[in-house]
């Protein structure tokens, strides 16, 4: 492109991490562009506009120390870009794609897209490969699938960065010895969570099979659009070119949605609901929908969008949105935090849509579903009479209902609950269903086939 | 607006050189501004750029016309060169839609893969239909050369698939005398069948059709709809039905089950043909059903469920102004084949996703927003796309009827149905099943809300029932509904005063709607006998039900205590009706119900 070696410096406006550069001449939507600031110090930006003489720029460091006077602006012709190849695992890079661990820059096999293309539904493979986090409450109640994304719905002062380490750290697929990899994008998170995910993945010997973006809180937001694409494009080399299995965790996917608010807000556009923009839907869509497993390929990309969700309302855009694109979510509860129970999962709201698929006999059990639809059911039931005891007291329930609040209270404390370092094996998660189930009186058992009753609830002397 | 009707066997949308081309003097997103434009129409189609991206042309002001493009315009720099081809945006009708799955502007996904690969990249241009395969053409032997032949008659038939046979019609607005009608054999898609002579000059005709998508094809009449759509679902065929040709909506919030009731429906329902338009949602969603419907069975035909389905997908990653476009490529395509006489069902998931494409363009364009920054006539969109639904006489000199169903998932922010898509959606649509996550938390599906959902289509459908069913389907149904209603304010006073409080009358209430709420309601998609359930079972499990019910009234009046009749045997039988297979149920059923009227009988006596 012509425009490649001019250096504009008819910087008109700026405004918030916008720059309107006027007389521009060949600019391409969505190109890169090289600032020099005013100290002669290098920035990035991208082409949010182009018309025929006038560029809207967006500064991915910030707009801080930019002036319309000795700002230059040089159009690079290409999109932003990833580099790719074998040795960027073990790394760890900043929003821009910088190393930032002192090792030497990467010697890219192929410079990426960070954009990525949408992958089209005829090549996917529907997945259906359980994997085994060890942790009770997803593992029986909301299965997690390899190419799936399920987030971890939390909000402030939640153990919901335990959880995913230990989701990262413990899981496993039955029976194979697959290369796994993890990829962690931070976005805005603070220094002591991002030391935090480092040391328990050099403790665990996972740093080697990981990669890191981070982008720290007081990092530029605007990178936090683009780190979370840097990391995709990494992922879907190790996925779909070297054949790996791929965890990618996102955290915080909050922060991600504040900058799109901002950008969004700078632009002056329509705002959509709570100010975010209207297109926040898809724009995360292109983000989630990069997860998934190919009729083509072997290695496959499973998310954990981790957000926090303001003032814990499930129904704010960013959760909301966020569940209409993921595949089920996880859900952590402030009522359960406080009474102790740890890892914190409500199991009403979660969800695994994969689940149905990647479960039963040949893959975990021939019980597992009706199993959790029954202790789905009789927990809730359990749950709705400790807000009826509340008012009419424990005295006024029969007998079979004094049952159902037990095994409400037996599933928090013995079946959630569970140890950071304690892994659980799907046969472990069973057969401690079905001792709670047991509190019950058999005919309660609905939802569970009548072959599964006789073969596997508990024998108790009588 | 002429819709072109000429199957002319080109790669779809060709950039013709007929107009001088326009330049690009804007690019923001998936909106482009070109000037140079004048003469062009509105929703004409156009080339952008040099890559020859699919656009269409939304707004015009003197020379500068506005385009929504359908592909990621990255790299797109102004003053590259625009065409506009003069056609609106418009589909290829005709053998080769069944089975096939398409993106928002019919280009067949398959196809796709194998000229880009694994992913979508832009610019790839191929053919919505199979130009080079033969079909073996049948002429409709009530033909005679030299007779007047009008819109919608039938040409001759092509077995499309095992279980459709394809009608070859003469396009709308097309008629005249019949020159000539090929003889049976095999065709391409290229080859003229048939010749018409009209005031304008001989028309040849292949057996393709084109058609604006944004123009809804004509039919001669529309008619109440009277036949219920049979889909399997207790809670839908029995509570709340809908009709061949009706409309219904189904909002709710994520993870209360849209679309597996939508699935439910596209592998169940008693239509001829299947659309199903997956429209801004998952990836791993339309994949679902392209691995699993070639595995599934019609039960009424023993053939693939795929052997009758079309499949739009434009997921929510892919581009959002063909997401726009997806649901009307949808209906057209459905409308080709109700004009063929056939019932159609499409399934449209979710017309949220296409509402809020608009949004997005109309924000680009800087129109003044409506509610929630939705566009000022989102109301009427929404209604002219559920009017193209209907059970209607179709063109052609023989009476023809056909019908489309339209089902639209609904998915209202924060799982709130007062936003604007829902409700302009429920101001059109006479059946609403309310999706409630309530319901879906205790992992009751279909998670429909049996208080707040309705249908309009209950006298439609009543003939039907009472003719094949029995005569007391709708007073049974009557009777169930209003327990059901009757428990829900009994729940209120039993969290004052607890179920013990209740007189025994009211007691017997509860027992016998939470039998029909858990045992009726209650229907596991993924069973393999309880995923469909046959009207005549669905009757048969409501009165036994509702025959335990009478029962039970009838054994606390005479003082027997109710914690008796909780512990009888046939309730858990009762609870286990809905997994008795369906062939061959009524004996198992009987001796429910035998054993049930010992079991009172005994407990009476005691």
């Amino acid at each position: 492109m012509t425009s490649k070696n001019i250096e504009y410096s008819s910087v008109q406006e700026i405004v918030g991490p916008l720059m309107i550069v006027k007389d521009v001449k060949d600019v391409t939507y969505g190109e890169v562009v090289r600032i020099r600031d005013p100290a002669g110090k290098e920035r990035l930006g991208q082409v949010l506009e182009a018309r025929s003489n006038i560029a809207v720029i967006q500064v991915f460091e910030g707009t801080k120390g930019l002036n319309t006077k000795s700002t230059f602006v040089r159009f690079l012709g290409e999109t932003m870009k990833f580099p790719v190849s074998e040795e960027i695992l073990g790394r760890v890079f900043n929003g821009t794609g910088k190393p930032i661990d002192g090792g030497p820059e990467i010697i890219p096999k192929e410079r990426r897209d960070i954009n990525g293309a949408p992958i089209n539904p005829s090549a996917r493979e529907y997945p259906r490969d359980f994997i085994e986090t060890g942790v009770s409450t997803i593992d029986m109640m909301n299965t997690l699938v390899r190419g799936q994304k399920l987030p971890i719905f939390s909000a402030a002062g939640l153990p919901h960065n335990k959880l995913a380490a230990q989701i990262a750290r413990q899981a496993k697929v039955k029976g194979e010895g697959e290369s796994f990899a993890v990829v962690f994008c931070g976005m805005g998170i603070t220094s002591e969570e991002a030391n935090f995910f480092i040391e328990d993945f050099r403790r665990t010997g996972a740093l080697e099979r990981a990669v890191l973006f981070l982008n720290l809180a007081d990092d530029p937001t605007i990178e936090r659009l683009i780190i979370p694409r840097m990391a995709l494009t990494a992922a879907e080399y190790l996925a779909f070119d070297l054949d790996m299995h791929i965890l990618v965790i996102l955290t915080d996917m909050t922060n991600y949605c504040e900058a799109l608010r901002e950008i969004a807000a700078a632009r002056e556009e329509v705002p959509g609901r709570r100010g975010y923009p209207g297109y926040m839907y898809t724009d995360l869509s292109q983000l989630y929908e990069r997860a998934g497993r190919l009729l083509s390929k072997s290695g496959t990309i499973t998310q954990i969008p981790i957000l926090t969700m303001p003032d814990d309302d499930i129904t704010h855009p960013i959760p909301d949105l966020t569940g209409y694109i993921t595949e089920g979510q996880i859900v952590l509860s402030r009522d359960l935090h406080r009474e102790a129970i740890s890892p914190p999962i409500d199991v009403l709201p979660c969800l695994s849509r994969l689940m149905k698929q990647g479960i039963g006999e040949g893959s975990t059990r021939e019980d597992h579903d009706d199993v959790s639809n029954q202790v789905y059911a009789a927990y809730a039931e359990g749950k709705e009479l400790r807000d009826l005891i509340k008012v009419i007291g424990e005295e006024a329930l029969s007998e079979r209902d004094r049952k159902y609040l037990h095994f409400a209270d037996e599933f928090e404390s013995r079946f959630v609950t569970q140890g950071s370092d304690e892994e659980r094996t799907i046969e472990d998660s069973l057969t401690l269903a079905w001792e709670l189930l047991s509190g019950l009186p058999k005919a309660e058992l609905k939802r569970i086939d009548k072959e599964y009753i006789d073969k596997y609830y508990p024998k108790k002397e009588e | 607006m002429a819709p072109e009707n000429t199957g002319t066997p080109e790669p779809k949308i060709a950039a013709t050189s007929a107009e001088k081309p326009g330049r690009i003097i804007k690019v923001s997103g998936p909106v482009v501004e070109a000037d140079g434009m004048r003469g062009t129409k509105m929703y004409d189609v156009a080339r952008v750029g040099k890559d020859n991206l699919i656009g269409e042309v939304i707004e015009i002001m003197e020379d500068t016309a506005t385009i929504q493009v359908y592909e990621d315009t990255t790299g797109i720099a102004p003053g590259e060169e625009v065409h506009p081809t003069g056609a609106p945006l418009s589909v290829e009708l005709g053998p080769g839609l069944i089975g096939q799955i398409y993106d928002g502007i019919q280009r067949p996904l398959p196809r796709i893969m194998e000229e880009a690969g694994d992913f979508i990249h832009r610019g790839v241009s191929v053919s919505s239909l199979d130009y080079e395969k033969q079909w073996k053409f049948t002429p409709n032997a009530e033909l005679t050369i030299g007779n007047d032949v009008q819109e919608g008659d039938v040409l001759g038939t092509v077995q499309e698939s095992p279980v459709v046979l394809h009608k070859i019609m003469v396009p709308p607005e097309v008629g005249g005398k019949l020159e000539f009608v090929a003889p049976v054999g095999e065709y391409t898609l290229k080859d003229v069948v048939a010749k018409v002579q009209t005031e304008t000059g001989t028309k040849e005709l292949t057996m393709v059709q084109k058609w604006g998508v944004r123009t809804a094809r004509p039919v001669v009449k529309k008619f109440d709809p009277i036949l219920p759509l049979i889909t399997g679902q207790r809670v839908i065929d029995t509570f709340f039905p809908i009709t061949k040709g009706g409309t219904a909506a189904i909002p709710g919030g994520f993870g209360t089950g849209k679309t597996v009731t939508q699935h439910q429906l596209a592998k169940w329902c008693d239509a001829d043909i299947i659309v199903y338009v997956g429209c801004g949602e998952r990836g791993n969603e339309m994949t679902d059903v392209l691995r699993e419907f070639p595995k599934l069975l019609d039960p009424r035909t023993g053939e693939e469920l795929m052997k009758r389905t079309v499949l739009v997908a434009n997921t929510s990653n892919m581009p959002v102004a063909a997401r726009e476009a997806s649901v009307y490529t949808g209906i057209t395509i459905a409308e080709y084949y109700r004009d063929m006489g056939f019932d159609v069902a499409l399934m449209a998931d979710s017309t949220s996703r296409w509402a809020e494409a608009m949004r997005e363009i109309s924000g680009r364009l800087e129109e003044m927003p409506g509610e929630e920054g939705y566009p000022a006539y989102l109301a009427s969109r929404l209604a002219s796309f559920y009017e193209r639904g209907g059970y209607a006489q179709v063109l052609g000199s023989e009476e023809r009827k056909g019908a489309i169903s339209v089902i639209g998932a609904v998915s209202p922010p924060g799982g709130d149905f007062s936003e604007p898509v829902a409700q302009n959606t429920l101001r059109i649509v006479k059946v609403f099943w309310a999706l409630d996550s309530d319901l879906a938390d205790q992992r009751h599906f279909p998670s429909i809300n049996w208080l707040k959902s309705y249908s309009l289509y209950l006298d439609h459908v009543k003939p039907y029932w009472h003719e094949n069913v029995a005569k007391d389907w709708f007073q049974l149904r009557q009777q169930a509904m209003k327990l059901l209603q009757k428990e829900e304010e009994l729940k209120e006073i039993v969290k004052l005063v607890g179920p013990d409080a209740l007189p025994p009358g009211d007691q017997a209430i509860l027992e016998g709607s939470k039998m029909i709420r858990e045992d009726f309601l209650r229907q596991h998609a993924f069973h393999k006998i309880d995923t469909y359930c046959p009207m005549e079972k669905q009757y048969q499990m409501l009165r036994i039900m509702l025959e335990f019910y009478n029962h039970t009234v009838k054994a606390v009046k005479a003082g027997i205590d109710i914690e008796k009749v909780r512990a009888m045997g046939c309730i858990e039988a009762i609870s286990r009706m809905a997994v008795v297979d369906n062939s061959g149920f009524e004996p198992v059923f009987d001796k429910i119900e035998k054993e049930m009227s010992e079991e009172f009988k005994i407990l009476e006596g005691s």
